[in-house]
């Protein structure tokens, strides 16, 4: 890890204020750091100062308001996110997707801000290659070694999204509070993620000397559950090869509000729109979760490696949909 | 922006220079100064000699330099020192009192639940933050509590044991 300077923020404005007054690339903020410290030991990012953004006690807060949304300050903790009751028992989706997420040693320490921000964990990504994200010329898994890697072609990278907090925020249809130089401004989880380009080799959308403030969960609609698999390598501290989220809420046994959310298929998580299409005023049956899943994957494009995927996605889909209606535990 | 702002980037000297900090580890405070670069783990074992926390992967993917950091399980390795002021750090090197074992790492040593040794400690600091926090946890708590701790001896067997007979026997 390279030397740098190390200096506090108390509030969110003062992290504004020292990010923007910092140099390109002169700085970056640090709250649970378990992924960033990872990038810095591996030398891919080697900021020249960082700004510890924990000293900003007003960020960690987790309520529901008159309204029935959540409030979610950025340095929330994933352990104080799976150990909540009030969320266990209204949006259970999100302590699932949190309670197979890394280690309860990474939980305690990484937030629910930094879960969103942190970087893929690609083998020519975290390695010494200098790959095309790294600012290199090619995607070298493209071609290469590609097990766990994209089956949606979005971008020149396929590394996939480690996170498994942003399928099911997504699902329950979160928005962020980000805070700049100019104010605060609000937009849905789902435009915060965006497959790197050649101009932003990054997959998420936030300037320089903007801080991610909160994740707001609105509330649902009347009846609505959720769900939340996951498939990895082994049953423990792993990423996942395919997860899926599912929100669904029943009026008079036909589905009026649904979302379906697929991970580790592409470079961000992946809203289903066609399927939710498909499923919205219709009555769930077994078959009709067959046809969604099979939708569901209808773009897919594996690589050499990952073909396995296809079928995982198809089943994972279809599983969480079924489970969110309560026919399937 | 206000004037009073710091110009940035921070050079070379202000990165490596030496920060005073006070660290409580085992209840006794410490005097220390550091870059800022430096983890809680490398100071640990190089400025004070608690060599009980591990050098594994420090990657945040062994669990080796598991310590205990406001009575939860963390990697050391994943935490820079200049951010442990103010709170209360505990090594393995902690748990002993008067020459005492701890009764977790006794019920280790009952099990067999070791066998070279070297992930034990992170194992042990493991077991105390869940069983701290959740005094009889079922086995699937357990498996989960412990899945941040690789042995590579596998002695999983036998930690598992020593954890079920401890989440039983606790009063």
């Amino acid at each position: 890890m390279k030397a740098f300077d190390h200096v506090t923020a108390a509030s969110t404005r003062e992290a504004v204020e020292l990010l923007s007054s910092a140099a390109p690339d002169g700085a970056r903020l640090i709250a649970g750091g378990t992924d960033l410290l990872t990038l810095m030991k591996a030398d891919l990012i080697a900021p020249p100062r960082l700004i510890d953004l924990k000293p900003a006690s007003e960020l960690r807060y987790l309520r529901f308001d008159d309204a029935g949304a959540l409030h979610i300050g950025a340095l929330t903790t994933l352990a104080d996110l799976e150990r909540h009751p009030e969320v266990a028992q209204r949006l259970p989706v999100l302590p699932q997707s949190v309670r197979d997420a890394a280690t309860p040693q990474l939980r305690a320490l990484a937030t629910v801000g930094g879960n969103l921000l942190q970087r893929p964990r690609c083998w020519y990504y975290r390695g010494d290659a200098l790959c095309w994200l790294k600012g290199g010329s090619a995607c070298f898994a493209r071609d290469g070694q590609n097990k766990y890697h994209a089956i949606l072609d979005h971008s020149p990278c396929v590394a996939v999204h480690p996170s498994d907090l942003a399928p099911a925020l997504l699902a329950l249809d979160a928005e962020l509070v980000i805070h700049g130089p100019g104010g605060a401004r609000v937009l849905p989880v789902e435009s915060f993620f965006a497959a790197p380009t050649d101009q932003e080799r990054v997959e998420y959308r936030l300037a320089a000397d903007e801080v991610l403030a909160e994740i707001t969960v609105p509330r649902q609609p009347e009846g609505a559950r959720g769900a939340y698999l996951k498939v990895m390598d082994r049953q423990a501290w792993a990423f996942a090869l395919v997860s899926a989220a599912a929100q669904v809420a029943l009026r008079d046994g036909r589905i009026e509000h649904v979302r379906l959310v697929l991970g580790g298929v592409a470079n961000v998580p992946q809203r289903i729109r066609a399927v939710e299409d498909l499923l919205t005023g219709q009555e769930l049956t077994p078959k009709l979760a067959e046809q969604a899943a099979e939708r569901a994957v209808a773009g897919a494009k594996p690589l050499a490696h990952n073909a396995y995927k296809v079928p995982l996605a198809r089943e994972l889909a279809r599983r969480a949909l079924l489970a969110a209606t309560g026919l399937m535990v | 922006m206000p004037d009073s702002m710091p110009a940035l980037p921070a050079t070379p000297d202000e990165a490596t220079r030496q920060t005073r900090i006070r660290l409580t580890i085992n209840d006794t405070p410490h005097d220390l100064s550091i870059a800022p670069r430096r983890t809680l783990l490398e100071v640990l074992r190089e400025d004070l000699s608690l060599t009980g926390a591990k050098p594994g992967c420090e990657m945040g993917n062994c669990g080796a330099c598991t310590v205990l950091l406001d009575g939860e399980a963390v990697y050391s390795c994943l935490v820079l020192a200049i951010e442990c002021p103010g709170h209360t750090i505990t090594t393995i090197e902690g748990l002993t009192r008067d020459g005492q074992l701890h009764p977790i790492q006794d019920t280790f040593v009952q099990y067999d639940a070791l066998q070279c040794g070297f992930c034990t400690p992170g194992q042990v600091l493991a077991l105390k933050s869940l069983l701290d926090r959740n005094p009889h946890p079922t086995d699937d708590e357990i498996d989960r509590g412990m899945a941040g701790n690789i042995c590579r001896c596998g002695a999983y067997p036998k930690i598992r044991a020593a954890a079920r007979a401890l989440a039983r026997q606790q009063p």
